[in-house]
């Protein structure tokens, strides 16, 4: 087949409206649901073990926590995405006996995995504020969690902001492994043109062009974010 | 009867010991100024007062109410009653650079605010005093015109006032400023020394860490000076400056002038 051939065949069959719904009503949707959601979950999940990470270690109950945060991050930057998801989906979930579909599963655990990289991200964040920041905060009577969640945690996430945006790019494209689970997603509606019309090189091009745009937005929406939090700063 | 009493109060990190039985007593409304080189201890006694450091021995009481004492341990709630007692200036400003001038200086009160159970019309009154006493402090060191300016957009002198009003805004009984004035350009320290000097008066106890003599010894009711983590000598300014007794204090005078 040639080129133009093959784009005809790629384009009769994806511009047709059902396939068109699928691959960006439901395709498009499911990837960006699992990247942004699991980004939100991750962010919550790392910044409380960067917090648990950077606490004072003289009592009993801080590390306790902190090794219980090490196993956690030791467990999900130790796997690959596609075994914790397997994991999770055929084996964790059925033996505790609950079920809550696919593409939450997939958003939880894409979560939970990217909870254990936004952690040390976060944890880099916060140590780069300067210590005197949670001496002025303690010193004017805020107790260490209000001082660390008002003062220090906003100045350490504008300095993460750009490695944030990058987690939430790798999430985008990793999200490509979730049809191992039976979520359809971007890379599962194209595939499935590709099965329909056995000719897999368009829609795959294709594919990954959509994957640049979107990565290009991030970056686009990054930025514009970054330069609005650095309102308060001398390098805007 | 002393306002601020200090009682034995030792403090070492590790094998170092940085503060050796240390005593002094300060009456309310008074200045007092420790003065000493770099490395003898003063920093790590204003940090121990504002329970930034956890001394290792000895007792410290304001008023009739004794705020510390080594043999005892306190949560963390505790402390942060304490520690309100008193206000701590620092030489590096340590401003929150993410809020404006007036929200530095408004925030923590706010945010204790937040934490007291009170009616709506308590809340609303109080939040009412809170921002009057910014207005009067942001006025109090000249800087009312500045008062939505981001900490970066001040000079460094301009940055030190309004920690003095970030701290002022908590009431502390004691205020504490730990060199003030060494983080500044030579030209800039006057605003700031002369902004300190116009809180003396009336009930208000301070306590600074200074290398300014001139400033000291106009200052100071009470002078310390400290060397290897031991008070050498205390006195009036007179005395500190005009007549010391020790050998320490007239090679360190000679040093600095």
């Amino acid at each position: 087949m040639d080129i133009v051939k093959m784009w005809q065949v790629f384009w009769e069959k994806f511009s047709n409206p059902d396939t068109l719904k699928i691959v960006f009503g439901t395709g498009l949707i499911n990837t960006l649901l699992i990247a942004v959601l699991g980004l939100l979950i991750g962010i919550v999940i790392g910044t409380l073990i960067a917090t648990v990470k950077v606490m004072p270690k003289y009592k009993l109950l801080p590390r306790v926590l902190d090794k219980i945060c090490s196993v956690y991050v030791g467990f999900f930057r130790g796997t690959p995405i596609v075994v914790q998801l397997l994991l999770t989906y055929y084996v964790l979930l059925p033996l505790c006996g609950v079920s809550f579909g696919s593409l939450n599963t997939a958003i939880l655990v894409f979560g939970l995995n990217s909870g254990a990289y936004v952690s040390e991200i976060m944890r880099g964040g916060i140590l780069s504020v300067d210590s005197g920041q949670m001496e002025a905060g303690r010193a004017v009577g805020l107790s260490y969690s209000t001082t660390m969640m008002k003062i220090v945690v906003p100045q350490a996430v504008k300095n993460i902001l750009p490695t944030l945006g990058n987690e939430l790019i790798a999430l985008v494209k990793d999200t490509s492994v979730v049809s191992f689970i039976a979520v359809v997603d971007l890379y599962k509606t194209f595939q499935e043109i590709g099965n329909r019309t056995y000719e897999y090189l368009m829609p795959y091009l294709f594919m990954a062009l959509i994957y640049i745009v979107l990565v290009a937005l991030i970056s686009l929406g990054i930025k514009w974010m970054e330069r609005s939090l650095r309102k308060s700063d001398r390098r805007n | 009867m002393s306002f601020l009493k200090v009682n034995h109060l030792e403090k070492h990190f590790g094998p170092t010991r940085v503060l050796e039985d240390i005593n002094f007593e300060l009456e309310k409304g008074q200045v007092l100024v420790i003065i000493g080189s770099s490395g003898s201890g003063k920093t790590t006694l204003l940090r121990c007062l504002n329970f930034l450091e956890t001394a290792n021995q000895g007792s410290f009481s304001v008023g009739d109410e004794i705020l510390f004492d080594a043999e005892q341990t306190y949560t963390d709630k505790q402390i942060r009653e304490k520690r309100l007692k008193f206000g701590l200036v620092f030489q590096s400003f340590n401003l929150f650079p993410q809020y404006t001038v007036r929200q530095n200086i408004t925030l923590a009160p706010k945010l204790m605010l937040k934490e007291k159970q009170l009616t709506a019309e308590q809340r609303k009154e109080s939040l009412a005093q809170i921002e009057q006493k910014a207005d009067e402090l942001l006025e109090s060191v000249g800087l009312k015109d500045r008062q939505d300016f981001y900490p970066c957009q001040l000079s460094g002198g301009q940055q030190q006032r309004v920690a003095i009003a970030r701290a002022l805004a908590m009431s502390p009984e004691i205020l504490c400023f730990d060199e003030p004035t060494s983080a500044l350009d030579p030209e800039l320290t006057g605003e700031v020394l002369r902004v300190i000097q116009s809180l003396k008066g009336g009930d208000r106890t301070m306590i600074v860490v200074t290398h300014e003599m001139g400033f000291a010894r106009d200052v100071a009711d009470r002078v310390i000076f400290m060397a290897d983590g031991v008070i050498e000598e205390e006195g009036t300014p007179d005395e500190v400056f005009g007549n010391p007794k020790s050998e320490k204090t007239r090679a360190f005078l000679a040093g600095v002038h």
